[in-house]
C-alpha cells in the first residue's frame, strides 16, 4: 500500500489545481504536486525535480545529494 | 485480437530507473551481507528485528533476503499492511455503503478481496454493486464529477503515507463544491500501533526497521519514544533490497555498540521533520479517532483518522447508515498472531490449504504485502522446510 516510485517532473499542466506530468522511466503520467509546493517552492520551480510518486501524488522531493552520500558510503563498503 | 507478444527478456532492454537500479546492485548486497554476517557472529545471540511495513516484507521475500541471513538473525514481519489490519466489520460497512442504489464505490485494488463476514467487495461487485478499482483518490473524485446523479464514495485506507493524498482530494472537493463525493475513512496511524506492539509482553524484539514512506510524511522525530522509553534501536528504511540490507547492518551496529537510536537510512527521501505541507493538509481534514479496531491487534487508542466536522458533508459515515458491528475473525485464522509477529504463517493450520491468495480466509493472505501471501508466493517455508538460500538480485 505504501509503495512509491521515483519519477521526474517534466511539465506543469495546471498551476491552480497543482497538476504536473512526471516521467517514470520514460512513461509519462499526471500527478498532483500539492504535497511539494509552498511559498518557497512554487509549482513552476518543480520542473526537473525528482519526486516519489504514490497514488497519483508527488509525495516528496528526492534529495539528490543525500542519495549520492548513501551510495558513496555503500561503494566504500564494496571497495573495503 | 491477441495482444502482441512481449519482447524477449533482456536486461539491456529494460529502462534505467534512477534511484532504483543503484539500490539493487549485487556487489553492494554482497558487501553488506559480509558486514551483517560478521556483526551477527560478534553479537553471538539470537537477534529479532521487526520490519514494520508490509512494503518491506514484500521486498524481503521478493529478493530472498530472509533466506541468506545468518541463523541467529530473525526478521519478524509487522502489522504495517493497511489491508491486513482492516477488521471484518469495516469491510461489511464498506459493502453496505456500496450496495446502496445510485452509489458508486471506488477503492484501491488491494481491498477488493479482503473477506468481510459474508463476502468481499469483489463478491459484492459480482452481485451487482457498482464497485470500481482506482489508482488514486483523484480518480474517484473524477468519477464523482462525471456522474453528478450518483453518490460516489472512496474507500480511504492506508497509513500516513496515503492520508495526505485523500486529505488533498477532500480539500479539492470542498474547493470545487462537488456535492456527490464522499469518503469512508479507514486511515490508520503507525505510532500507536508500534506502541501497542512494544507493550505486548509476548513479543521480544531487539529493534525495528522503520517504515520509509510513512516517515517521508511524519519525519523521524515521532519514533524517539522507541529509543528513549523502550531502549530499542530503529532505522527508517527505503524499499529496495540494498536499503533493507543497509538498515539491518545499521541496526546490528547499534546492537553491537549497545546503542539505541533513531537512525535514517532513507535520507534521500525522509527528512527529520517530514513533509510539513502534507502533515498540515492531513491535520486540516482529519481528526484522530479515540480508538480504532485493528484486525489481530484489537482496539488501539488514538490509532485511526476520521473526517473533521468541518468536512462532514464529505464523510460517508455521516451520509450513510452503516452497520458498524464488530465481527470476530475466523477461528482457524491466525492473522492476529502473525501480524503481531508471534507466529509464522506456516504455523497456521489453514495456511496454503484452506487459505490461499485465491480464496483467502485471513487478510495476511490477501495483500501482496501480507506475510502469508509473501510466504505463499515465494514459497520460502512451505511445509516448514527451508529452501536453499539464495538471493535474487538480478531481477
Amino acid at each position: 500500500m505504501c509503495l512509491g516510485i521515483p519519477g521526474q517532473i517534466i511539465e506543469i499542466t495546471d498551476i491552480e489545481r497543482k497538476l504536473a506530468v512526471v516521467s517514470i522511466a520514460g512513461v509519462k503520467r499526471q500527478v498532483n504536486i500539492a504535497c511539494i509546493v509552498n511559498e518557497q517552492h512554487p509549482p513552476e520551480t518543480c520542473i526537473g525535480n525528482w519526486v516519489l510518486v504514490h497514488v497519483g501524488f508527488a509525495m516528496n522531493r528526492i534529495n539528490e545529494e543525500e542519495a549520492r552520500e548513501t551510495l558513496k558510503l555503500l561503494q566504500e563498503l564494496v571497495d573495503a | 485480437m491477441l495482444p502482441p507478444s512481449p519482447a524477449p527478456h533482456s536486461p539491456t532492454l529494460l529502462p534505467i530507473m534512477k534511484y532504483v537500479d543503484e539500490f539493487r546492485e549485487p556487489e553492494k548486497a554482497q558487501a553488506l551481507y559480509r558486514e551483517i554476517a560478521q556483526l551477527c557472529k560478534q553479537i553471538a545471540r539470537p537477534i529479532k528485528i521487526m520490519e514494520v511495513c508490509g512494503g518491506h516484507t514484500h521486498t524481503i521475500f521478493k529478493y530472498g533476503i530472509e533466506a541468506i541471513l545468518p541463523d541467529n538473525l530473525e526478521l519478524i514481519h509487522g502489522p504495517g499492511c493497511p489491508v491486513c489490519v482492516m477488521p471484518k466489520g469495516r469491510i461489511d460497512d464498506a459493502i453496505a455503503i456500496a450496495q446502496n442504489s445510485h452509489t458508486i464505490f471506488a477503492t484501491f485494488g488491494d481491498a477488493m478481496r479482503v473477506p468481510g463476514s459474508k463476502m468481499s467487495l469483489l463478491q459484492a461487485k459480482a452481485q451487482g454493486a457498482d464497485i470500481r478499482m482506482v489508482y488514486s483518490p483523484l480518480d474517484s473524485f473524477k468519477i464523482a464529477r462525471d456522474n453528478p446523479d450518483k453518490e460516489v464514495v472512496f474507500f480511504a485506507l492506508g497509513f500516513e503515507t496515503t492520508a495526505p493524498s485523500t486529505a488533498f482530494t477532500i480539500l479539492q472537493a470542498a474547493a470545487e463544491k462537488v456535492p456527490n463525493f464522499r469518503m469512508f475513512s479507514n486511515h490508520v496511524l503507525v505510532i500507536p500501533a508500534l506502541q501497542a506492539l512494544l507493550n505486548n509482553p509476548d513479543l521480544q524484539l531487539d529493534g525495528f526497521i522503520g517504515p520509509g514512506h510513512v516517515s517521508m510524511v511524519i519525519g523521524i522525530e515521532p519514533y524517539e519514544f522507541i529509543s528513549q522509553q523502550y531502549h530499542k534501536p530503529i532505522v527508517v528504511a527505503g524499499f529496495e533490497p540494498i536499503d533493507i540490507l543497509q538498515s539491518i547492518w545499521m541496526l546490528l551496529r547499534q546492537l553491537g555498540e549497545n546503542r539505541c537510536q533513531v537512525e535514517n537510512q532513507y535520507s534521500r527521501l525522509v527528512e527529520e521533520r517530514g513533509n510539513s505541507v502534507a502533515i498540515e493538509a492531513m491535520n486540516q481534514v482529519f481528526a484522530v479517532r479515540a480508538k480504532f479496531d485493528w484486525r489481530g491487534l484489537g482496539e488501539i487508542p488514538n490509532s485511526g483518522l476520521e473526517i473533521r466536522g468541518e468536512y462532514a458533508q464529505f464523510d460517508a459515515e455521516v451520509k450513510f447508515t452503516i452497520p458498524n458491528l464488530k465481527v470476530a475473525d475466523h477461528k482457524a485464522c491466525k492473522c492476529g498472531e502473525i501480524l503481531k509477529g508471534v507466529l509464522k504463517p506456516w504455523q497456521c493450520k489453514v495456511f496454503g490449504t484452506a487459505c490461499t491468495p485465491e480464496t483467502p480466509i485471513g487478510t495476511c493472505m490477501v495483500s501482496s504485502e501480507g506475510a502469508c501471501a509473501a510466504y505463499y508466493k515465494y514459497r520460502t517455508h512451505i511445509g516448514g522446510g527451508h529452501r536453499e538460500p539464495q538471493m535474487n538480485l538480478t531481477l
